[in-house]
């Protein structure tokens, strides 16, 4: 064919052990036989912890990565409060670390929001990269931008004032925390929190409308049925910090229901596949091929019945309208759940900062020592589990991570599977078109490679073309 | 720092986790323990878009990072904004996206400069520099606090080092080079 001797030459990218990478394999008429998104991972973390005190653990997990260390320290400290014996935490403990958490989740979101996807719904998909990015909203919506920094801002603020510094934060640790909310310290997050709320509301009115407004055409967009798993309460409330494993279907048919989260080795497991270096769980009841699950906004919306929060609760009663109450497993829909999360995270960090437990004394708990733990928490991108055991000189001897990404593995490579079908469209090469919606299709998951791989630094994005006997006829790289 | 008397910013970034990934906090921690006038500083895993805001309440930003191919012991580089738009789906940001944003968004107009030190072992975990990434970091250090106090800064670029690309990259974000 006459692009087979094209050559696509690539730019080496340095410090980067991990990347996306899609390859599209055509057949002989050009059509896709099969596609895949993967992840080169580094895997080495957990053996750098072994043999560290366990102590020492809810700090040195904030290595794993730097976008969402606020995650890795709080499952780990979770872990660790099993490992002290502390079965329940002090208020103050427990609404400290939620405080953090519900940070971490709003600037989580809002950077994703306002300056990595409102470029796609603010442009369209098809707009050229080089108006689709943050400095075309800069220049058409500036306020827009202004506002996404300044919800990131406040969301770190909330994290520095629980957990100390940005780096070595040391907030949660085995059994508690170290500090308390002072008076001061509250007084200047409330400050801005009715600020904060109004620019909630606003960034989701975007992702709503958007949604609403676009429905026949995201609707099918990188969308397909699937299982979804979060941590939900005991009540049926959507819960960012705890709760029981629950699981439903694509029809909304439980699969968990409700159960214990640390015998999570009895429901799920991953599989290795040899073109991956990132594993793909799934719920073993349902099998490999059945059993893989989405993780994250999303799922939250479809695993939970409520949301405890009043304006957040009317958000998701519109959420749930548009699909009659059923599952919804529009891809696109994460966006609108994602900033749902972000106004039920700036209600919750409202609230929190009026409960007087915030300036509470009594910090730690301690009990009955035990040797093997299990800490799960939702994070920003989806389910966190972190899982470890420890021996009786206090030293860490095993450790297993399960990070969002790479529940949404399978997830991601049926988006890109389901857009690689729509808009190959017989040719044997990468189109703008091809490359814009693999992007955004990817990007509604939120992906956090740097989890996944186990290494900082910049996430680019790789798509390769191969033909019928697997030569590489076309590929492209975005930094 | 007020907007009134516009000081010195570093940012020190980088993985203390990742060997010599830490020689940017590594030098914020010893500005910060000199506790001099007019300088704040900060340190975190990789800079943010939110480090903009920073940038419009001070004259000059130094943005301090580990270098894994540049000249050694390091070297400091003027910085200008960059029209390229942020990566694909990293949530880190590169110093020249951070003054764009800074610029366009808060309209500051900071001195910026990339102090940038040379590091070796960057592929293992383990939280310390090597003896030769720390000797690179005293020369930073002793090259800073001299220009802080003189309140000048200028070009440093030692020989050496690897070729690499520019790091305010104004290439198109899809790299296609057709043959």
């Amino acid at each position: 064919m006459a692009t087979a001797t094209r050559r696509i030459v690539i730019q080496p990218v340095t410090r980067v052990e991990g990347h996306g990478k899609v390859t599209i394999l055509l057949d002989e008429d050009n059509q896709v036989t099969q596609s895949r998104f993967h992840i080169v991972e580094f895997r080495g973390f957990e053996r750098f912890i072994q043999g560290r005190p366990y102590w020492e653990v809810p700090v040195l997990v904030q290595r794993l990565c730097g976008i969402c260390p606020v995650s890795h320290h709080l499952a780990a400290a979770k872990a660790m409060d099993i490992i002290v014996g502390a079965d329940q935490l002090t208020p103050t403990a427990e609404k400290m670390r939620r405080l953090m958490h519900y940070g971490q989740t709003l600037q989580s979101h809002a950077l994703h929001f306002f300056h990595l996807c409102s470029p796609d719904l603010l442009f369209g998909f098809d707009a050229p990269v080089a108006k689709r990015n943050i400095i075309g909203v800069i220049a058409e919506y500036p306020d827009l931008a202004v506002q996404g920094v300044m919800l990131r801002k406040y969301g770190q603020e909330v994290i520095k004032a629980t957990a100390g510094k940005k780096i070595h934060g040391t907030g949660a640790i085995p059994g508690g925390i170290n500090k308390n909310l002072s008076i001061a310290e509250r007084d200047t997050l409330l400050k801005d929190i009715g600020q904060m709320m109004e620019w909630s509301r606003g960034a989701l009115k975007v992702a709503k409308d958007y949604t609403v407004e676009h429905l026949d055409a995201v609707a099918d967009f990188g969308s397909f049925p699937s299982n979804h798993l979060s941590l939900v309460r005991a009540d049926g409330a959507l819960d960012l910090y705890h709760g029981d494993l629950h699981a439903v279907d694509a029809e909304g048919n439980v699969i968990l229901d409700h159960v214990d989260y640390t015998d999570y080795l009895d429901y799920i497991t991953e599989e290795v596949r040899p073109w991956s270096y990132m594993k793909f769980p799934f719920i073993k009841s349902l099998g490999p091929e059945k059993g893989w699950y989405r993780v994250g906004p999303l799922a939250r919306l479809n695993t939970c019945d409520f949301i405890d929060t009043p304006e957040a609760q009317a958000a998701f009663e519109e959420f749930r309208a548009v699909t009659g109450g059923k599952t919804n497993n529009i891809t696109m829909a994460y966006h609108w759940a994602r900033m749902i999360e972000l106004l039920h995270s700036t209600e919750k960090i409202q609230e929190l900062l009026d409960d007087p437990d915030l300036q509470g004394t009594d910090l730690v708990v301690t009990g009955e020592r035990r040797d093997e733990a299990v800490g799960l928490l939702e994070a920003p991108r989806g389910t966190l589990f972190h899982h470890y055991k420890v021996n009786d000189r206090d030293e860490v001897v095993m450790a297993n991570l399960i990070v969002s990404t790479t529940s949404n593995n399978e997830p991601m490579n049926q988006a890109v599977a389901k857009v690689a079908r729509d808009h190959i469209a017989g040719k044997a090469e990468i189109t703008e078109g091809l490359l814009n919606h693999v992007e955004v299709a990817i990007r509604a998951y939120d992906p956090c490679l740097s989890c996944a791989t186990h290494a900082l630094g910049r996430m680019p994005l790789e798509i390769q073309l191969l033909d019928a006997n697997g030569n590489l006829i076309d590929r492209k790289l975005k930094q | 720092m007020t907007p009134e008397a516009p000081g010195v910013l570093i940012l020190g970034y980088g993985n203390p986790g990742r060997l010599d990934d830490g020689l940017g906090p590594a030098l914020a921690e010893a500005i910060q323990a000199r506790s001099l006038p007019g300088v704040t500083v900060e340190a975190d895993y990789q800079l943010t878009v939110e480090d903009a805001a920073e940038l419009a309440r001070c004259g000059t930003v130094i943005f301090a990072d580990a270098d894994a191919a540049g000249p050694e012991p390091f070297s400091m580089t003027r910085l200008e904004p960059s029209s390229r738009p942020l990566s694909f789906s990293t949530h880190s940001v590169e110093p020249a996206d951070v003054l764009t944003l800074a610029v366009e968004l808060f309209g500051a107009e900071p001195e910026a400069w990339v102090l940038g030190i040379r590091g070796y072992e960057f592929d293992a975990f383990g939280e310390r520099l090597s003896e030769r990434a720390r000797t690179n970091l005293d020369a930073a250090v002793q090259y800073l606090v001299a220009a802080m106090s003189a309140g000048k800064f200028q070009e440093v670029r030692p020989t050496g080092g690897i070729n690499r690309p520019d790091p305010t990259g104004e290439e198109d974000p899809w790299q296609t080079d057709s043959a």
